[in-house]
């Protein structure tokens, strides 16, 4: 695997390395504590009722013959939320896990029930007697903006909304700058299409699981699977209107999360059954349970037009976006508005978009939520003008491509990003300039995501015996507990070995924000390296006393204090365990800590090329060959981030040929399983080539940018690009699955 | 629910035929505690019949081979010669689920469940197998392809179970092969399947074939009236091209999450061509061996 360092900033000793992953033996060996995995004396099993019906009123819930089951020790239903707190601020996140007035998807829940095991629960779900009316439903975007519209939920709309929509048209934002009209007059060709995306699950292999322990004298303690602890701990704590100190949050080992661990599904329910009961209640989603009523992707229909000369050059570039995220507001819409056009340096663009209400359950978070489906559109156009022109697409994208002092098409002028040398580094590749037999596509597009920084707080604490523990609040979803221990022995100059990173539960640190938008080795890596630093300053105080010297005369060195200046003498250095094991006697015990707000999380680019060979008589998509490049700044776990881009990619062929949400024509999900909604296996894939480019972000002391998100971005109008051309058919729907694309075949040769 | 593990055949007959609700057979339970966890059914008795004499072996049988009803894919596949004797069943066997699902599913259990997308029905068809079934009323043999009568239904009587299935002997020019079509490359179940069993003389000349079809129906498609078309021709693009014509037209699938009817049937005609050429190549590859 390629390594491309154009220019490295710094001698590394242990950032960079591959060392074995800390949470490995004990994940295959089935030792590691995963949601599921907890118990507690006296626990209940809790269960939720779910109604498969896309849209109803309740009219009544009769609970009165499951309660007098044996063995059932409480049940409850939204009216008991109103009774704790009427006015949470979380109302909407709480609807979508137990419906209010109106059933809202398919699968969502109406009550639940904490029994003395699940077969009790199971029977008692059934006593239970739900009284609704059927109400018209609408699940895709195109109807459920027409004018005629069944209502999705009432008086959500926001009041920026152009006229001639139904309600469930709700939110809207628009982005860009200069001259459209200029722009597209100054081309020599506009193509304009309307690409379609499905709703897509991030198919995270562990069900969400939590256990949950609740007084009525408003203190809980509540373990779960979560990408964010502390988020779990704001949204419960709303809810039931207790302090946050109050609410301890423990999160488990994570089996994947993508996004899809970022809010709440069955944590508040949890609580309130255990709160009524008075007993420990474990709550566990079945698999059918997370595809119907967990959160999946938006899915999108999207407008794009661009103007090129025959040069190459983008003229003007303009994009409408409608993305539909299930009953509740969301915020992915404007995310796919920001990052449509983020890879080009562009004179005149302009993208709208809306966000559309649907029956179908609330949208969460799946990696660079909201980008792929744009770029997707973008990309696939911009692959279509270079066949037109007959251009080179990576010449093309090189020639516009985004870079330092770009004013991006969502307004902030980039710094240093690696757009160019990611295009160029792609084009250099033996993968491009391989020579391709009949029947099969090449395939490339650009990838965007922002990055996020934000709240972070780590402790380092330094042991008597010269140990490390760093202590930090961010669920580890992609190795980033052996990436923050580097990053601590590093700074600090000692070896790996003698760092243990762990996460800490939600009264042990302050306010950690979520795992999420690539922000943990960013943010918590500084945060890290920043509390090493402050270590290291108290270490060199220490020396300076055992020697008798100023504080500032003494200067920390790959692992010991030395004395420094001219009047600072002629001591031995001092490792940091020959400091440690005296600082009972200097001061106490020593650690370092750091909290921040991060910024400057700095953007990232990637770039992919996709082989793909067709079946014409089948329809099928072979992928042949995959290679993805992408910036990380730093790469400080090379395995990882190489996992990170391979991940993203295996999840974007998924989208790209067989993933998606299947409705029927009664608004019911006729695929919530692993048969029917197909994620690849391993055998229908080549081995993903991951090629890391580091072009250092300046925002973070080792240059470090977040990897997580942007490699699931290009291989949607990769493959796109790569059938199309293979095919010879240009294609604007996903999932480019075999009926689909042996239907096009078959018209064609009519 | 009872479950019981009798060790005779007599035995495990009383009790299936004395229990008057739901009952079902295990022998690896891979169809059926995945209907029992989903909740799809709720047997009263389970009878697991590995402790019956015999229901694990496989045994060569005038000319062919009997396989017992407990027989696990991967025994099979792993059993000297039976793969080279009938590569079609063989591969339609080994797609089923995952490695850890080849230790545990049989052919008597796919053929039991009854499902139209089922891989080993299809094969298991065209070679003219026939299942040894025992109940209350004694013993009797019936060709596979009369067993299954509608999706998840079959045509055994109450107390009634397959205890073994019989590949019978087959002329020596003569092969068979089975192409499914999945999205995945495992771990799928078959969008449409077909099997083939051919027998050519000493010349090529193809002396008869059978194709079957799956998923393309409520059962599998037998087509019908291949022989008389083929009867002493060799193969080629137009006798491929009119077969598939005549499969595409045997079907009657639905539409569904899996596959439209178009595809379905435009591509039962594609896998009934390649299975044919697959099947021809193997038989003609035995005119060979033997000359030498």
């Amino acid at each position: 695997m390629d390594q491309i360092t154009p220019k490295p900033i710094k001698n590394f000793k242990v950032i960079g390395t591959r060392p074995l992953r800390p949470d490995g033996i004990e994940k295959v060996t089935g030792k590691a504590i995963y949601g599921a995995d907890l118990s507690a004396p006296n626990m209940l099993y809790g269960l939720l009722l779910r109604i498969n019906e896309p849209h109803a009123l309740i009219e009544n819930i009769d609970i009165s013959f499951a309660e007098k089951l044996p063995g059932v020790k409480s049940i409850v239903t939204f009216k008991d939320f109103i009774k704790i707190n009427p006015n949470n601020k979380y109302n909407e996140t709480l609807e979508n896990c137990i419906a209010n007035e109106k059933i809202l998807y398919d699968g969502h829940a109406v009550a639940a029930v904490a029994a003395i095991n699940l077969k009790v629960a199971k029977k008692a779900i059934k006593l239970i007697d739900v009284k609704f009316k059927k109400l018209p439903f609408v699940i895709n975007i195109e109807d459920a903006m027409k004018k005629d519209a069944p209502i999705v939920a009432q008086g959500k709309k926001n009041e920026n909304i152009p006229d001639g929509f139904s309600e469930n048209v709700v939110q809207y934002c628009s982005f860009g700058h200069g001259n459209l009209e200029e722009g597209f007059s100054e081309s020599e060709k506009i193509i304009k299409r309307t690409f379609k995306t499905p709703s897509v699950h991030q198919g995270y292999i562990e069900p969400h699981a939590c256990l949950a322990s609740m007084s009525n004298e408003g203190k809980a303690d509540l373990w779960c699977c979560t990408q964010g602890h502390y988020n779990v701990r704001s949204i419960c704590s709303n809810i039931f209107k207790i302090d946050n100190s109050q609410l301890k949050v423990t999160a488990s080992e994570i089996g994947g999360g993508f996004g899809g661990k970022t809010t709440v599904f069955i944590e508040p329910i949890a609580l309130a059954l255990s709160l009524k009961s008075g007993c420990p209640v474990k709550i566990v989603m079945s698999r059918e349970e997370v595809f119907k009523a967990t959160g999946p992707t938006v899915s999108s229909l999207v407008d794009v037009k661009i103007g090129m000369k025959k040069t190459g050059k983008i003229t003007a570039a303009e994009a409408i976006i409608r993305y539909e995220g299930g009953a509740f507001p969301n915020e992915t819409y404007e995310l796919g508005a920001q990052s449509a056009f983020a890879a080009y340096d562009l004179k005149s663009v302009k993208t709208e978009a809306y966000n559309v209400l649907t029956n179908r359950p609330a949208q969460a978070a799946y990696r660079a939520p909201g980008a792929p489906q744009a770029i997707y559109a973008v990309e696939s156009i911009i692959d279509e003008l270079c066949q037109y022109f007959n251009q080179d697409p990576l010449y093309v994208r090189i020639l516009n491509a985004a870079h330092k002092g770009t004013k991006s098409s969502y307004g902030p002028t980039f710094d240093d990003i690696g757009l160019k040398a990611t295009l160029e580094a792609a084009k250099n590749h033996p993968h491009y300039n391989t020579p391709l037999k009949e029947n099969q596509g090449r395939g490339v597009s650009c990838g965007f995501w922002f990055n996020f920084g934000g709240n972070t707080c780590v402790s380092l604490n330094i042991n008597f015996d010269g140990t490390v523990g760093v202590v930090e609040g961010n669920p580890d979803i992609g190795g980033s507990r052996s990436s923050i221990s580097q990053m601590a022995a590093e700074e600090l100059g000692i070896s790996l070995d003698k760092v243990k990173t762990i996460i800490a539960d939600t009264n042990s640190l302050g306010h950690n924000d979520v795992t999420d938008g690539s922000r943990v080795t960013f943010s918590v890596g500084l945060a890290t390296i920043k509390a090493a630093k402050a270590a290291k300053n108290e270490l060199c105080k220490r020396a300076a006393k055992l020697w008798g010297i100023d504080e500032d005369a003494v200067i920390w060195k790959d692992g010991y204090a030395y004395p420094a200046g001219a009047n600072a003498g002629n001591q031995e250095p001092l490792s940091l365990e020959d400091i440690a094991k005296v600082s009972s006697q200097t001061g106490g015990p020593i650690a370092g800590h750091y909290e921040v707000n991060a910024e400057n999380a700095g953007v990232s680019f990637g770039v992919h090329l996709v082989d793909v060979e067709t079946d014409n008589e089948t329809g099928h998509t072979k992928i042949l060959r995959y290679t993805a490049f992408q910036d990380a700044g730093k790469a400080i776990h090379p395995s990882y981030v190489e996992g990170q881009m391979q991940g993203g990619s295996v999840q974007g062929i998924g989208w790209a040929l067989n993933e998606e949400y299947i409705y029927n024509n009664e608004g019911k999900l006729q695929n919530p399983g692993f048969l029917d909604y197909r994620i690849p296996v391993a055998s229908d894939l080549p081995m993903i080539d991951p090629v890391i480019l580091e072009i250092p972000n300046p925002g973070h002391p080792y240059g470090v940018r977040g990897v997580g998100e942007t490699s699931i971005v290009p291989p949607l109008a990769a493959i796109n690009n790569a059938v199309s051309r293979a095919t010879k058919i240009r294609f604007s729907e996903l999932p480019l699955s075999p009926p689909k694309v042996l239907n096009a075949i078959l018209s064609k040769q009519k | 629910m009872i479950f019981a593990k009798p060790s005779s055949e007599k035995e495990a007959i009383s009790l299936l035929n004395e229990t008057s609700g739901m009952t079902r057979i295990l022998s690896g339970g891979t169809d059926v505690l995945v209907q029992m966890k989903s909740g799809a059914i709720e047997p009263e008795l389970i009878v697991d019949i590995k402790n019956i004499p015999g229901i694990k072996h496989i045994k060569a049988v005038s000319g062919g081979y009997e396989i017992g009803a407990a027989v696990s894919g991967s025994e099979f596949n792993n059993y000297p010669g039976l793969k080279d004797f009938t590569p079609g069943i063989a591969e339609a066997f080994d797609l089923i689920g995952s490695s850890q699902i080849q230790g545990r599913c049989t052919l008597a259990g796919n053929l039991c469940n009854a499902s139209p997308a089922a891989d080993t029905i299809p094969a298991l068809s065209v070679s003219s197998c026939f299942a040894k079934i025992v109940g209350p009323n004694g013993f009797r043999e019936d060709l596979v392809k009369n067993i299954p009568t509608a999706p998840g239904k079959n045509s055994l009587k109450k107390g009634e179970f397959i205890k073994s299935i019989i590949i019978p002997n087959r002329p020596d020019y003569s092969s068979d092969s089975y192409i499914r079509f999945t999205p995945r490359s495992e771990m799928d179940i078959a969008v449409v399947s077909a099997a083939c069993f051919i027998t050519l003389d000493k010349n090529q000349l193809i002396k008869d074939l059978k194709i079957s079809l799956g998923a393309v129906a409520s059962t599998v498609v037998h087509v019908d009236g291949l022989c008389d078309l083929v009867m002493d021709s060799k193969i080629t693009d137009e006798l491929l091209s009119k077969i598939a014509m005549i499969c595409s037209s045997s079907c009657k699938p639905i539409d569904d999450k899996r596959g439209t009817i178009e595809f379905r049937s435009h591509v039962a005609g594609v896998l009934a061509k390649r299975a044919m050429i697959l099947a021809h190549k193997r038989a003609g590859d035995k005119i060979e061996k033997i000359a030498r």
